[in-house]
């Protein structure tokens, strides 16, 4: 579960069978962040090491399109690499054109005990928007 | 929101708004209260919006909240008007259960519990990072796309019978390679044989009780007997097929009307409509093979415990999937394409579909329970032919957010209390456990009562664990 330091990142929502957040951010970059940050804590409760990089690159029609595109990649890192994302090192989102470009730095899956298996990002619920001076976002995590 | 009781077990949401047709429910007045806590109704609401939806938006007794379609849904289409939507049919594309029966009992299995967990658990990869040693080339994998478990058999991966005992023969017609995207490929090709993680599972169970002699015999099960249940589908694989299509069916054709963007569509005879039945076929056929090779292993690992051990396949079905099946409608029979999510086939005897060895009884309908309680075997009647598209439930259904289970249940206390009921259970971590423990799910015994009350499916047999490998 998050820790104190995390409760302003990302939170926890009630869901039957499915796992949903929040996630918060002042910029949209920092609320791109926190929504990788809340997907990371879902699959993982222990410390990964950071010793393999990897770089991203997700496009969108509108912010949803591209918080499920981002968030997608590490999906297929996780599957295909068999890498798991520790942290995002760079983050730069052009929210003009609608894409993000991001370096994750990880390790190899193999050397952990995953605590959840997240099979899809979902649409379901879905938003990101700008709310007083605050960024938030939700997502619905297909398990 | 307003609820009308039809009769006993069947209940009825009227068509408001820009509803195309009504919801039904079949479901206890007890499951029904469970299901209003969270969003399935509005969910089958939201379905019966779709064009061409003939008849009902249903949800079945195991109901409960998923995303576009809710989990226990089924739909039916009419092929000229209808669409086809892969949150219809959700994002593991053909999970699906198998069964096996043995030529040992309980006791047998009870006298080499451990070890036999430990073995398997070896053996079959479960979870996430642990790939498959099964490694094969690209154009191999295509291969496997189009014949699923039967290209593994000639592969010398199992017999005959274990396809000609699984549904649509192991094989389903219509897939397409060229239509799966190389993000889905880079997914599934190391993953064929795994078990995965969440509620997939590897379970070794005895029969407890016979409440149909005649139909259990037909499907090879007598009491005390030692029976293998996987479940599982088509991994990463799937999960991206799906995934890609939503954001293709959005793009194409918007998700303005409709009342939740995850119910994006593609009119089934359009070209975008086409191409992912083409590429969901694809997933189905990963996931018959993914079954196929774990029952390969299983019989190479059981070996070594019991030399003369027969292991054959009774039936393995599908609970998530989009089909074109031949139904009655308005007095006629006519093609339609049907969508089950979360849902199990259940075709009564004579349909053309079901093997030849069941087809005078009806197809085994297979039901996993929770890993503390129990699972059933029942079979398939007529008379979801005429209310539930041949459909019935493929579960328990959660009632327990995942969250919550976490928060309220301990792993270890679930674990030893599996243990002093003589179950034995081995999982990635302990949180997995605690988030499908059996209090997290309604009472099996009370969704088995309501399908077979209503005659969607009639009970054969209770099958109790012994040994339990989650993903």
């Amino acid at each position: 579960m998050e820790n104190k330091k995390n409760t302003k990142k990302f939170k926890f929502l009630p869901h039957t069978a499915d796992r949903k957040f929040q996630a918060f951010g002042k910029t949209p970059e920092e609320v791109f962040k926190n929504s990788a940050l809340a997907l990371f804590n879902i699959i993982y409760d222990k410390k990964i090491s950071e010793k393999k990089k990897f770089k991203i690159h997700a496009k969108g029609k509108d912010l949803e399109s591209l918080m499920y595109n981002f968030l997608e990649e590490f999906l297929v890192l996780i599957d295909s690499k068999n890498f798991l994302p520790s942290k995002i090192v760079n983050l730069k989102l052009n929210k003009k054109r609608l894409n993000i470009e991001a370096e994750i730095v990880g390790d190899s899956a193999e050397d952990y005990n995953i605590s959840e298996h997240v099979k899809a990002i979902t649409y379901n619920e879905m938003f990101i928007k700008k709310i007083g001076d605050k960024w938030i976002s939700q997502v619905v995590l297909d398990i | 929101m307003e609820i009308k009781k039809i009769s006993e077990n069947i209940y009825e949401i009227p068509k408001e708004g820009k509803m195309n047709v009504p919801v039904r429910i079949y479901a206890s007045e007890k499951i029904l209260e469970d299901i209003k806590n969270d969003k399935t109704l509005e969910q089958a609401k939201n379905v019966a919006h779709l064009p061409g939806i003939i008849n009902t938006s249903i949800a079945l007794a195991d109901a409960h909240q998923g995303y576009g379609f809710p989990i226990g849904g089924v739909a039916a289409f009419d092929l000229d008007k209808g669409v086809i939507s892969p949150g219809g049919v959700g994002y593991d594309i053909n999970c699906s259960v198998r069964l096996l029966r043995t030529n040992l009992t309980k006791q047998d299995i009870l006298k080499n519990q451990k070890e036999i967990l430990e073995a398997l658990d070896r053996k079959i990869p479960s979870g996430v990072g642990r790939g498959s040693s099964f490694q094969i080339t690209k154009e191999e994998f295509k291969k496997l796309m189009l014949g699923g478990a039967q290209y593994l058999v000639e592969k010398g991966y199992g017999q005959k019978e274990d396809y000609l005992h699984t549904e649509e023969e192991g094989c389903i017609k219509g897939a397409d390679p060229n239509k799966v995207s190389e993000k889905a490929i880079k997914r599934g090709i190391g993953q064929i044989g795994t078990l995965g993680a969440g509620n997939h599972f590897l379970e070794i169970l005895f029969v407890d009780e016979i409440f149909d002699e005649k139909t259990a015999k037909a499907f090879g099960l007598k009491k005390n007997q030692a029976v293998f249940l996987i479940h599982c589908g088509s991994r990463g694989f799937g999960h991206q097929i799906a995934s890609d299509y939503i954001k293709k069916m959005e793009q194409e054709y918007g998700t303005e009307n409709l009342p939740d963007r995850e119910l994006a569509c593609a009119p089934i005879k359009s070209r975008l409509g086409k191409d992912y039945y083409s590429a969901m076929c694809c997933a189905v056929n990963f996931a018959f093979a993914n079954k196929q090779l774990m029952t390969h292993w299983l019989r190479e690992e059981m070996k070594y415990f019991f030399p003369k051990i027969e292991i054959e396949v009774v039936y393995d079905v599908c609970h998530n999937i989009a089909k074109f099946e031949k139904h009655l409608v308005d007095g006629k029979i006519r093609e339609v394409c049907v969508h089950r999510k979360g849902a199990t086939r259940s075709f009564g005897p004579g349909r053309e579909e079901i093997p030849k060895a069941y087809r005078k009884v009806g197809q085994p309908v297979l039901i996993p329970g929770t890993m503390g309680t129990a699972s059933y075997v029942l079979v398939g009647a007529k008379k979801s032919e005429e209310i539930s598209w041949g459909s019935s439930v493929h579960g328990a259904g959660r009632v327990m957010s995942r969250s919550k289970a976490i928060r309220e249940l301990k792993g270890e206390e679930t674990k030893e209390k599996l243990h002093k009921k003589n179950i034995e259970i081995k999982s990635r971590s302990f949180k997995a456990i605690a988030e499908e423990s059996p209090e997290v799910y309604k009472d099996i015994e009370e969704v088995v009562n309501v399908v077979h009350d209503l005659g969607i499916s009639k009970k054969v047999a209770r099958l109790k664990p012994l040994v339990v490998i989650i993903g």
